[in-house]
């Protein structure tokens, strides 16, 4: 060691030796640390580095009981076994933890930092000290010792998250040291209690202080702990009571305890993961709407069921993508708000397409439903091919924005995904602004026009065809903002549109072409109806029975939930 | 002229039943001999036909879109399917008289429904009935509610998907995604020998000959003048006395007869039947047959079937990118400057026409609204 550093001076220029050996008595002065460990740790961390496991293992715990925080980062290098201990002058030797290696022609050198506290070492020139690997000597970590080292470490770390500002890294903390924490864990997540205000970091320090109570208690706190867990509702500790029931140990008040508690939880779960089933068939069904009103709409005004819906939704999907690649690559910083700008752009690359399908073909074919049918089923497979040929048939990566990810929990084990309520509200927007649009405005007035009487609305001057394009690229657009919406929840690939647009069909059958609430209704009905049947009976059957509960509907309202009232016949 | 086009016709059928097959037969080597590849090609695209022959009944002649004819094809193909895989009994890779797939899902009994498939009549007989039934059943809930124009292409096209995801599913003990495969023999005769694949050319080819004539029969009765009459206007032939749910639902179950059928011919020569063949695209693929041949003409699906699927083999092979785009570019093509298809344009350039296969009739209006949707009526 001493000659890596004597080489080190050595190749800096108007040094003399002297010098060298003053400033190294500087270094050795500067080692004596202001705030040293007491005699007691320092003993600790000198057995740490002892070859004996036992030893090593008995001072490694003791470290971590003594609770002193700068003892963490040497924890934490044992554990990746980055610790090694350097002769001293006088035939000692001081256990030190080494950065990442640095190559300096076929040395190998090494940072070098004090076991307490992570101090960096200095050389006499103020320097960060550098040392040759081969000089040192390796502290061998055994796999018992990281083993018992894990808990210590969870448990520092864990301390100072409960003391983060941000209760969801205190609520995470407070669950991970409920899984490994002994009886000290329990009395720092207690006087963490006491000062919490938080409901939620609450509920997860109150749950971990019940689980370690359940494992390391005496007869009578467990027995409460199970209480407690039970009360608590708590899903975490389904698998240790699990475990208490199944063992024969255990004593019959607690295994009472603890089957009347898995009782309260299981039921609690019930209830729970209903309303996640609601929910999740809420978000689905605004997908489904987003994309229905579009299709309804068009198909109201003019007849014409656009195969092609789903692909313009995929092209929505992958304009996202676009706009997050644009985003990585210029504005790095600002990644978070790529989907706000890719919201709009979304529905703008679709509706452009919308428009150009309807300008550029579906014109040409006003009053022949079946043929349109056709052509745009040809357009879909186009545009799909197209995308599979541009993007690769793989899926591509959509990446959420952070403001995205996480969820607002509303009750012991349910929490809301930001990215589905988003979902939930873009929807609700958007049926408001159709709304808005259709009922309350001079654009609107003349679809409805158009849809009600073609010829009267255009002997009275409503320009049918202009209307006609513009509600197509309209119904497009919203199609682009679903496949915007779907990038937060589902894969991206070039058949995205054909796992969605059987199912919106089926939802403009059901609700009748034209009509706002009965293509909500419908939506809610079928996206809902879907995630309620998947989990008892699986996917398939849902699809299955939901054809057959559309077919039958038709049967007894051929023109969907609210049909027009009128008396004409159908050509 | 009737009979110029009849001696037409019967020559084209002894084309496709004796001299295709006879010039395979011809030793190896001889200038004129077609392959057995090739004749097996073209014996998947007669049962093609057959199928394409029912869709034209139903859509060009009635004016009914179904895009869910995969169904029926997919019910006959698994019919034969299930007799073959039957019959290859101890044949297979586990030695077992179960079909290999059900070894490997663990299935330890045959499933009750596989049992009378065994029986080569009760075969055949299900290979008509099982398709014809599920068209009665399907076509008796839609035709009676009146559910006509683009709603009924949509429920079909659920029908499709919804069929497609059941095939899919182990637990319906058919194959899987994987289908049924791996047959040996067809009633006793080797499958991979060379006189076998001819004789089920021919069979298929006669068969096809069946349906032409079946066809012909119909459009050219009474009855298909209702058929093009509810085709032109539904509500009038309501109007004027007759039931359009009945005559629609006999096409429906005749057209599923025929795509059952064309699926069981289907099986033996491929080798193979999957849930692929059954799902949304391949569904809408045959209209397209349909539509480029000239639909409202018997001779258009049979031309439509052979060139586009010549045309899919071609370029499958060489340009396995493109196939979709060309696809696609054939849908918009055709409906927008071919709504005749090759046929129709034919006979509108030979002018005096509606004779080769039209039986008379002027069929697809260009511009005629055929379907009307309700709420862009006048009150």
């Amino acid at each position: 060691m001493w000659k890596s550093l004597l080489l080190a001076l050595a190749l800096l220029p108007g040094l003399s030796a002297p010098a060298v050996a003053q400033s190294a008595g500087a270094s050795a002065v500067g080692a004596a640390p202001v705030a040293g460990p007491s005699a007691e740790i320092a003993k600790h961390i000198a057995d740490v580095a002892s070859a004996d496991a036992e030893v090593q293992e008995a001072a490694a715990v003791a470290l971590g009981k003594t609770g002193d925080r700068k003892i963490l980062p040497l924890l934490e290098a044992l554990r990746e076994g980055s610790v090694y201990v350097r002769p001293r002058p006088g035939g000692q030797k001081e256990t030190v933890i080494v950065g990442d290696k640095v190559s300096e022609g076929d040395k190998t050198l090494v940072p070098l930092f004090r076991a307490y506290g992570r101090e960096a070492l200095t050389g006499p020139d103020g320097k960060p000290l550098l040392a040759d690997l081969t000089t040192l000597e390796e502290v061998s970590t055994g796999r018992r010792l990281r083993i018992a080292i894990r808990p210590l470490i969870d448990a520092f770390s864990g301390q100072s998250d409960l003391a983060n500002p941000d209760p969801a890294t205190r609520r995470a903390a407070a669950t991970k040291m409920g899984y490994t924490g002994d009886a000290a864990t329990r009395q720092v997540l207690e006087d963490a209690l006491g000062k919490e205000r938080d409901r939620w970091a609450r509920f997860a320090l109150q749950e971990a202080i019940a689980l370690i109570q359940l494992r390391t208690g005496n007869d009578g706190e467990r027995v409460a702990a199970a209480e407690a867990l039970g009360r608590l509702r708590s899903a975490n500790a389904m698998e240790p009571l699990y475990q208490l029931t199944g063992d024969a140990q255990t004593p019959a008040p607690l295994a009472t305890a603890a089957r009347a508690a898995i009782k309260r939880i299981e039921r609690w779960g019930l209830f729970t993961q209903a309303i996640e089933i609601a929910f999740q068939g809420l978000s689905l069904s605004s997908i489904l709407l987003l994309m229905a009103l579009g299709l309804a709409i068009v198909f109201g005004l003019m007849g014409v069921i656009n195969m092609a819906h789903g692909e313009l939704m995929a092209l929505g999907a992958y304009a996202t993508f676009l706009m997050q690649g644009w985003f990585t690559a210029h504005f790095p910083a600002y990644f978070d708000y790529y989907f706000l700008v890719a919201l709009p752009f979304s529905f703008l690359v679709s509706a452009a397409a919308g428009l150009l399908l309807e300008r550029g073909v579906i014109r040409f074919l006003y009053g022949r439903p079946l043929e349109t049918l056709l052509l745009t089923w040809g357009v879909s497979l186009m545009i799909q091919q197209g995308l599979r040929l541009w993007f690769g048939a793989a899926n591509v990566d959509v990446t959420s924005p952070r403001w995205l990810s996480g969820g607002i929990p509303v009750m012991i084990g349910v929490q809301l995904p930001y990215n589905r309520l988003f979902i939930i509200g873009l929807a609700a927007v958007c049926v408001g602004a159709m709304y808005f649009l259709l009922f309350r405005t001079d654009a609107g007035l003349r679809i409805r026009a158009v849809t009600q009487n073609r010829g009267m609305a255009a002997c009275l001057g409503v320009r049918a065809r202009w209307v006609d394009a513009g509600t197509f690229a309209l119904g497009a657009g919203l199609a682009g903002l679903a496949g915007c919406a779907i990038t937060q929840i589902g894969n991206v690939g070039p058949e995205l549109g054909q796992n969605y647009i059987v199912d919106s069909f089926m939802v403009v059958v059901t609700g009748g072409v034209g009509k706002l609430l009965g293509s909500i209704l419908a939506a809610v009905g079928i996206g809902g109806l879907n995630k309620i049947i998947e989990p008892g009976m699986g996917a398939v059957f849902g699809k299955v029975l939901i054809l057959v509960l559309v077919i039958v509907f038709i049967q007894r309202r051929p023109a969907g939930l609210f049909a027009t009232k009128g008396r004409y016949a159908e050509s | 002229m009737r009979s110029l086009e009849a001696w037409g016709l019967l020559g084209v059928a002894v084309l496709l039943v004796v001299v295709l097959p006879g010039l395979n037969a011809l030793p190896a080597g001889s200038a004129l001999r077609i392959s057995d590849f090739t004749l097996n090609l073209f014996g998947k695209f007669l049962a093609y036909a057959i199928l394409a022959l029912g869709i034209d009944l139903i859509w060009g002649y009635t004016g009914v879109l179904s895009l869910g004819h995969g169904v029926f094809f997919g019910l006959g193909a698994y019919a034969m399917g299930m007799h073959l895989m039957l019959e290859i009994g101890t044949r297979s890779v586990y030695g077992n008289v179960l079909p290999d797939f059900m070894v490997w899902n663990q299935v330890t009994e045959l499933p009750l429904f596989w049992k009378p498939f065994y029986s080569v009549p009760f075969t055949l007989l299900a290979i008509v009935v099982v398709p014809a039934l599920f068209a009665f059943v399907f076509g008796y809930f839609t035709f009676r509610s009146r559910i006509r124009g683009v709603y009924f292409s949509i429920i079909t096209q659920a029908l499709a998907l919804s069929t497609w995801l059941m095939f899919n599913r182990n637990a319906m003990n058919l194959g899987g995604t994987n289908g049924l495969s791996g047959f040996k023999s067809i009633f006793g005769f080797t499958l991979n020998s060379a006189a076998t694949q001819r004789g089920l050319y021919v069979a298929t080819a006669l068969c096809l000959c069946g349906a032409f004539v079946l066809c012909r029969s119909i459009v050219r009765s009474p009855a298909g003048r209702v058929l093009i009459a509810i085709r032109d206007s539904e509500t009038r032939v309501l109007f004027s006395g007759y039931s359009p749910a009945a005559f629609k639902l006999f096409v429906f179950v005749v057209s599923a007869v025929l795509a059952g059928v064309a699926g069981a011919l289907y099986a033996p020569q491929v080798g193979i039947i999957t849930p692929a063949k059954i799902g949304v695209l391949p569904s809408i693929e045959m209209i397209i047959w349909v539509a480029v041949g000239g639909r409202g003409t018997l001779l258009g699906p049979v031309v439509g079937a052979l060139g586009v699927n010549w045309l899919q083999s071609l370029l499958t092979t060489h340009y396995p990118d493109l196939w979709l785009l060309v696809l696609g570019g054939l849908f918009v093509a055709v409906v927008l400057f071919f709504p005749d298809g090759v046929v129709g344009t034919a006979q509108k350039l030979l002018k005096g026409g509606g004779h080769l296969g039209t039986m008379g009739v002027r069929l697809t209006g260009p511009a005629k609204p055929q379907t009307e949707v309700p709420h862009r009526q006048a009150r």
